[in-house]
């Protein structure tokens, strides 16, 4: 008996067909990224890196993600544990809320923090008053960035609570267990796989952010530059090598996270094979 | 340790999940509760175990012993709470699970890592599940889980166990076999438990008492034995067993439905008379006081008895009938045999009376 698609030609047009577009579309980009980074050999790419600007880029880079990662796998933890556990008015209205950084354009979302915390903005004149400012600084460049990726740990935690239930949560508070204890020992180790898949995926999008960091960063070279707007700098610079040297760095980042993500993903399957 | 709730409502926004009730149930009692989905039972059973708060609006007040619990925490309660798929934490071993409500006490009432094992080993022991200690949920059949889900719940030595459709979701056989086990395990450790079913065979078979419910009231409260013998309404009645209905008008003492006949005892006019299907007997021809013919639709034995099915064209409803091996033998039943029906006894319940009026009927 033939299933549908099964004849051989068919399967090896699609096939092929798939291959070919991965290869146009996917790899050869990402080939053409380390060649570029290479193009006039190590010393040339080691220098663009090792570059005082494209350091500083670094590490602004890595210090957003390392607060936008913590901020989000709270709040996401806190929020799925609210929309699944508790029923309460609102709570549908809340989950697509959730969903808001997702729907509006990055760019939106940096423009609207403009409005709200920039010197002028409702918030941003008030904090002027004492001296603050959030806007052109790193403190804006993670807000925005906490913005645009929060919905990633509670997204992925939710439509596996809400399957869950709060049966072993219940089982747990009649054997006497605090809240605490409950969260610990029984919900954590029960969403561990999906808190952590989540968390990758905020990584991946902190790390890359462009639209709403490019509105409220200013892209002073240094100081409020990140990895990505350093890329559109160097190339605005007639930079090519160093454009691609950062933009080398960036992929390697994503490959390194999509690596973490097929570990993970190979895990939750084996497990489900061992039950 | 005994259970007294006073008072006791319940409402989830607009519906009426529990009309205010009172309950006692005395200590090392095995009760019930007994009833069609959303007549109540689980959220009366909740409430018991604190999972579910009664409503605020009523001074209602619940009482383990002398011990007032209607604001005291679930955690704080001491009970056990056995769970309808029984919710045992899949992460964790069956040793594990069973330990847990020991390894989370606080610290200063925490037995030592020793004794725990000691003493989880004796409740696997107990529940014949000690080679499996290592095993995880999903690695065990139904009834080994709800076993382990026994054994956890009564880790922490409650005084009040409480179970959740405890077998609803195991087979025939298992669920017989269980049945027989917590009953013993119940006599033998003396805590005072309350079950939650839609079964009447097993409410009826497990308790020293049986609630039965509808609609988020109690109908009767009742050891089993009366239970079936005097349902105190027409709800109990039906709920409890197959039914039989004969409805017609009564003139001079005799009921007339068709071509139907029965001689009562009645005023005149309308009424309507319940049987069981052990009430009716089978004849091959009619009797002096009634004249009830039918046709036998199909006979199936069923265990001890031969369950029969009877038409009419005076019956609405097909009835149902249990007769004896040796009867069914001695009257040759076979489809589309034809037969007289006559009640050994029937039951009436009025609309404002509450109690049954049975009659049994001499022949």
């Amino acid at each position: 008996m033939q299933r549908i698609g099964d004849a051989p030609r068919t399967r090896r047009l699609l096939i092929g067909l798939a291959v070919a577009l991965s290869a146009l579309f996917l790899l050869l980009p990402l080939i053409a990224i380390f060649a570029q980074a290479f193009t006039e050999g190590i010393d040339v790419f080691w220098n663009n890196l090792s570059d005082e600007y494209t350091l500083a880029a670094i590490g602004l880079t890595l210090l957003v993600t390392a607060l936008t990662i913590p901020v989000n796998l709270v709040f996401g933890v806190f929020l799925a544990w609210l929309v699944t556990r508790f029923e309460f008015p609102g709570r549908r209205l809340l989950q697509t809320l959730i969903d808001i950084p997702f729907a509006v354009s990055p760019v939106v979302a940096g423009l609207i923090y403009l409005l709200l915390y920039g010197s002028s903005g409702w918030v941003g004149s008030w904090l002027d008053g004492y001296d603050i400012q959030l806007m052109f600084a790193w403190p804006g460049i993670v807000l925005v960035t906490i913005f645009v990726t929060c919905p990633f740990v509670a997204r992925e935690l939710i439509p596996l609570m809400q399957a869950q239930g709060s049966r072993e949560e219940e089982a747990a508070v009649t054997l006497g267990a605090s809240g605490w204890t409950i969260f610990r020992r029984v919900t954590l180790p029960n969403i561990k796989w999906a808190l952590l898949y989540g968390v990758i995926l905020t990584n991946a999008r902190a790390v890359g952010e462009f639209g709403a960091v490019s509105v409220v960063s200013g892209s002073i070279r240094g100081e409020t530059n990140t990895l990505p707007l350093h890329v559109e700098l160097l190339y605005q610079d007639y930079n090519t090598v160093g454009a691609f040297t950062a933009a080398a760095l960036l992929a390697l980042i994503a490959l390194f996270t999509l690596a973490a993500k097929a570990g993970l993903e190979w895990r939750a399957t084996r497990r489900e094979q061992f039950r | 340790m005994s259970i007294r709730l006073t008072n006791i409502a319940k409402t989830f926004g607009r519906t009426t999940a529990l009309e205010p009730l009172d309950l006692n149930i005395a200590d090392g009692e095995l009760v019930g509760l007994l009833g069609p989905s959303g007549s109540g039972k689980t959220t009366l059973l909740r409430i018991i175990a604190g999972l579910e708060q009664p409503d605020r609006s009523r001074t209602g007040s619940i009482h383990f012993g002398e011990r007032d619990v209607t604001n005291v925490h679930v955690r704080d309660r001491r009970i056990g709470f056995v769970f309808q798929h029984y919710a045992l934490f899949r992460h964790m071993s069956v040793f594990d699970n069973v330990a847990f409500g020991l390894t989370a006490l606080p610290r200063r009432s925490r037995p030592s890592t020793g004794e725990i094992r000691t003493r989880v080993n004796r409740l696997l022991e107990m529940v014949r599940l000690e080679e499996f200690a290592n095993r995880y949920p999903a690695q065990l059949s139904g009834g080994q889980q709800q076993r382990v889900s026994l054994a956890r719940a009564l880790a922490l030595k409650p005084d009040v166990l409480l179970l959740d459709e405890p077998f609803g979701a195991l087979d025939a056989k298992v669920r017989q076999e269980l049945r027989r086990w917590l009953r013993h395990l119940h006599d033998e450790l003396g805590f005072t438990s309350v079950f939650v079913t839609h079964d009447q065979e097993e409410a009826l078979e497990l308790s020293d008492r049986v609630v039965v419910m509808s609609n988020g009231r109690i109908e009767q409260i009742d050891e089993p034995d009366t239970l079936y013998r005097h349902p105190a309404n027409r709800f109990v009645f039906e709920f409890l067993g197959d039914v039989n209905r004969l409805e017609g008008n009564v003139q001079d003492g005799e009921l007339t439905c068709g071509d139907a006949r029965l001689s009562v005892d009645l005023p005149d006019g309308h009424q309507e008379l319940l049987m069981r299907p052990h009430e009716l007997k089978l004849l091959e021809a009619q009797s002096p006081h009634s004249r009830l013919p039918v046709t036998v639709t199909s006979a199936s034995p069923i265990g001890a008895e031969v369950r029969v099915e009877l038409i009419a064209d005076w019956l609405p409803e097909p009835w149902q009938a249990t007769v004896r091996h040796a009867d069914f033998e001695r009257l040759h039943i076979k489809r589309g045999q034809r037969l007289f029906v006559e009640p050994r006894r029937w039951h009436r319940f009025g609309n404002a009376e509450t109690h049954d009026q049975e009659v049994e009927i001499l022949s």
